[in-house]
């Protein structure tokens, strides 16, 4: 073996000394730690604009609702008042739409967003796999005016005709839930809404739940495979309570985006401010009462309503989601103590 | 214990510890370095060898938790005094790594990213310093038609070289090498150990290796490390064929470990 | 066979014949509404659309100056928007190790990600038109960039995190001060992913209405000025959506596949460059 590396021709060695000194000195490099410095707080002083924004909407919605808070105080919660002309208003109304369509939306999107998930995870061939994660990351990129346009023009109108009919008919009939599947076949309505909206929260909560399925130790399945349970035991008994935080918090995620979601609801909900029993009827939700009125609304006590509407709104988002965040940390926590 | 050596020394350590948070890791231990030659540090996994090869350039601090305490003297200054300038001392103790780590960039750029930190060289002047670099590392011939290629679109052993290339670029005092071939096949592991075998004439060489054989082929003096204690220091022959210790006859000789 | 068994096997098999069902109805409702945009936005689509600007109803028009509005406000957002979340992130992935303010700030990005957007036009109407007491075009740049900036602080922090701390050893092994090793090697290396990111958060606000209800509102004319309301293809959509008029509602569908394609377009970009998905998380 030659040491021929230093011995070619042509290359002389490196021509100058180091500049810097070649003892260690306590000489500090002022400028590069200047600038360490300086990019240090820049990129601190980001981070902590983004917390503040939290905390700027949060008072600029509160002092903005001031005027309505001042003139309905608690009260406000729990009327039903809506009268721009005599300046009196309630926020039952839009809280119930909210909460009930939010309601709808996971009853039927739960289930479904479980099925697909489990598919996913469970029953799915390989090449099939991918394809179907796309297409429902695709489903969940679609713009939520979308959804909305489509549950007016398309959805509404075939609800209204084949399937309503059938549930009056029917359903309306029975004791207890019957009244809530009464009047008359709009197309749109509560029930239209939440529909809507489960269709657009199952993408989240479906993608949410397959990825923590899939973190559950394969030897644990195995493990249940290999006593001869089925599929679907292993699933439901194994799976899922394996998974249950990490459930959970993508359930409160999907509850989070459907309390908020604006655009597929105003299209289908019917925008009146009247509480009625049957889930047929019309009704409203806080955020698709604001998209409505608000660029109408005159005089400032109207303009103060709504916006503590909007305060009220995102004060239960950032609760739902913040105890969906902590509940999906726990469940990141824990494996990450099992690897 | 007395592991003074027969050529002067370069870093001389003296009752030097390491924490991890309240775990020591590093038992009190005091040795030299010789200048010029290679010294290498072995024993068996999580002996601490990495752990103490990492405390000459102070690479820990990066992470909070971990701390050193004794002195590690190099030319006479203390390199744990906490007034040490950190990037400096970085500049004269190279390092090159388990796996390697080429950054971003072209091949020319890699080796230049460490010169431009310290120096005002001229354009010609990189140049020449890069493919002097290159030659040192033997990877010029592979490389000087594709120095505005990126550094990982080389192979492994070509990536590791030019880790290499890169650290000798700023032209340090101290190379230290964590492992340098146990990424590698056998070809290019046998090139570096070339490499190492050349570099010491211009530098001071460290290196840490789970390898044996690896040691004995390539150092001069040989340190056996266990559980966060040096065990014994010495010329490598004399460790190898002779040595005073029985627990590091016992991990020679594949008694365990 | 034992009847336990053959209980559960019919168990095993309906409950997994459900889950069919429910892939096959999502995948129906997803073929539905595609198919539905595509066959009724083609039949807004010709060229007029972007030439012309939006009629009053009854008469010929196009959807120009809501595109042009769209786009000047989705770019200004963007580039606001972009370096607030990489500096952002850049803290929590390169600074954030101890302390209180990267795991709170952490927190409370996520909550951003998700929280109604209608929320956060209310803000912009509260704090600046209000104050200002006309709807503008910056206001709903403002409203926009308030969404991009959580996007790109979570996919620039995660890229980053990616990155193996042997990177940063080696730079600073070499003497490189902080800064140097976080702008010329790490975030370097983590390019690809932190132009997904913000491919992601323009498909995001590619799509979204709410926000500019009460900040840019919508202008029926062919402006440029930021100052004034400007028009955008949301709203526009909305407004004639909602609207009795037939033609009105044609170019709304024409909008609606406009918004659709160019949203599918940046995801798909998005993905093919670096396979990553929209952090829903």
């Amino acid at each position: 073996m030659t040491s021929a590396v230093t011995a070619i021709e042509g290359v002389k060695s490196p021509p100058t000394p180091k500049v810097i000194s070649s003892t260690l000195t306590a000489a500090r490099l002022g400028r590069q730690y200047f600038i360490d410095l300086v990019f240090l707080n820049t990129t601190r002083l980001f981070a902590f604009l983004v917390l503040a924004l939290l905390v700027a909407i949060l008072i600029s919605l509160l002092v903005s609702s001031l005027p309505a808070m001042r003139a309905f105080g608690f009260g406000y919660l729990i009327s039903t008042d809506w009268n721009p002309v005599q300046e009196k208003f309630g926020a039952l109304v839009p809280i119930f739409g909210t909460l009930v369509t939010s309601f709808i939306a996971l009853l039927i999107g739960i289930p479904v967003s479980f099925g697909i998930a489990l598919f996913l995870t469970e029953l799915s061939p390989v090449w099939l796999k991918r394809p179907l994660g796309i297409a429902i990351e695709l489903l969940a990129g679609i713009p939520s005016i979308i959804y909305g346009m489509w549950g007016l023009f398309v959805f509404a109108p075939i609800f209204a005709d084949y399937v309503q009919p059938w549930l009056i008919k029917y359903i309306g009939q029975l004791a207890i839930i019957g009244p809530l599947f009464s009047g008359v076949p709009q197309g749109i309505g509560m029930l239209t809404a939440g529909i809507i909206l489960a269709i657009m929260i199952i993408p989240f909560i479906a993608s949410v739940m397959r990825d923590v399925f899939e973190i559950v130790p394969p030897l644990l399945k195995e493990s249940a495979y290999g006593l001869g349970a089925t599929t679907w035991e292993v699933v439901w008994h194994v799976v899922l309570p394996y998974t249950k935080v990490g459930v959970v918090g993508g359930i409160l995620l999907g509850l989070g985006r459907a309390l908020g979601e604006t655009m597929a609801v105003t299209f289908v909900i019917g925008n009146a401010h009247q509480l009625y029993t049957s889930l047929l009827a019309p009704g409203n939700s806080i955020a698709s009462a604001l998209a409505n009125e608000f660029n109408e609304a005159v005089g400032d006590l109207y303009t103060a309503a709504l916006i503590e509407l909007g305060l009220l709104l995102f004060l239960i988002t950032v609760i739902v989601l913040a105890l969906a965040k902590l509940l999906l940390l726990q469940l990141t926590k824990k494996e990450g103590a099992q690897t | 214990m007395d592991h003074s050596t027969a050529f002067a020394p370069k870093i001389k350590i003296h009752n030097l510890s390491f924490y991890y948070g309240s775990y020591q890791a590093l038992k009190p231990m005091a040795f030299e370095i010789p200048e010029n030659r290679v010294t290498a540090f072995i024993g068996p996994s999580g002996c601490g060898k990495s752990t103490l090869l990492r405390t000459f350039n102070r690479m820990y601090e990066l992470y909070p938790n971990q701390r050193a305490t004794g002195e590690i003297m190099m030319d006479g200054e203390n390199i744990l005094d906490p007034h040490q300038d950190l990037n400096m001392l970085r500049a004269k103790i190279g390092m090159v790594f388990q796996k390697p780590t080429p950054f971003p960039m072209s091949v020319f750029d890699n080796i230049v990213f460490g010169i431009k930190l310290y120096e005002n060289l001229s354009r010609r002047e990189l140049e020449e310093r890069v493919e002097w670099a290159l030659r040192k590392a033997a990877l010029w011939d592979e490389v000087k038609a594709i120095l505005n290629q990126s550094g990982t679109s080389l192979s492994g052993g070509q990536q590791q070289r030019l880790c290499i290339a890169r650290a000798i670029a700023v032209k340090p005092e101290v190379l230290l090498l964590d492992e340098p071939a146990s990424a590698l096949d056998p070809i290019s592991t046998a090139r570096i150990e070339e490499l190492i075998h050349e570099l010491k004439e211009d530098y001071t060489i460290a290196i840490v290796t789970h390898n044996m054989q690896q040691a004995a082929r390539v150092s001069d003096y040989t340190a056996y490390m266990y559980l966060g204690e040096l065990i014994e220091f010495g010329r490598t022959d004399e460790i190898f064929i002779k040595p005073k210790r029985k627990e590091t006859e016992d991990y020679i000789t594949g008694r365990f470990g | 066979m034992n009847p336990i068994y053959r209980r559960r096997r019919l168990v095993n098999a309906f409950n997994l014949f459900v889950s069919m069902l429910t892939v096959a109805f999502g995948l129906f409702v997803l073929a539905w509404i595609l198919w539905t945009l595509v066959n009724n936005g083609l039949q807004a689509i010709e060229l007029t659309i972007f030439m012309q600007s939006t009629p009053p109803p009854g008469s010929n028009g196009g959807l120009a100056n809501a595109i042009l509005g769209s786009f000047l406000m989705t770019l200004i957002a963007v580039l606001i928007g972009t370096p607030v979340g990489i500096l952002a992130g850049t803290y929590l992935a390169e600074y954030g190790r101890g302390g209180w303010l990267a795991p709170a700030t952490r927190f409370i990005n996520d909550i951003l990600l998700s929280a109604p957007s209608i929320v956060i036009g209310l803000f912009v109407y509260a704090v600046y038109v209000a104050n200002v007491r006309h709807f503008s075009g910056w206001a709903g740049t403002f409203a926009l960039s308030l969404i991009v900036i959580p996007v790109v602080l979570k996919t620039t922090e995660n890229m980053l995190r990616l990155i193996p701390n042997s990177l940063r050893e080696a730079a600073a092994a070499l003497g490189a001060p902080r800064w140097k090793i976080i702008t010329m090697v790490t975030l370097r290396a983590s390019r690809a992913g932190i132009i997904t990111g913000i491919l992601l958060a323009v498909a995001r606000i590619s799509g979204e209405t709410a926000p500019l209800l009460f900040t840019s509102l919508n202008n029926q004319f062919w402006s440029s000025n930021l100052n004034a309301p400007m028009a955008n293809l949301p709203v526009v959509i909305f407004q004639f959506a909602m609207s009795p008029y037939v033609d009105w509602q044609r170019l709304a569908w024409g909008g609606a596949l406009l918004i659709t394609v160019a949203v599918l377009i940046f995801n798909i970009i998005g993905r093919t460059l670096f396979g990553q998905k929209l952090p829903l998380q």
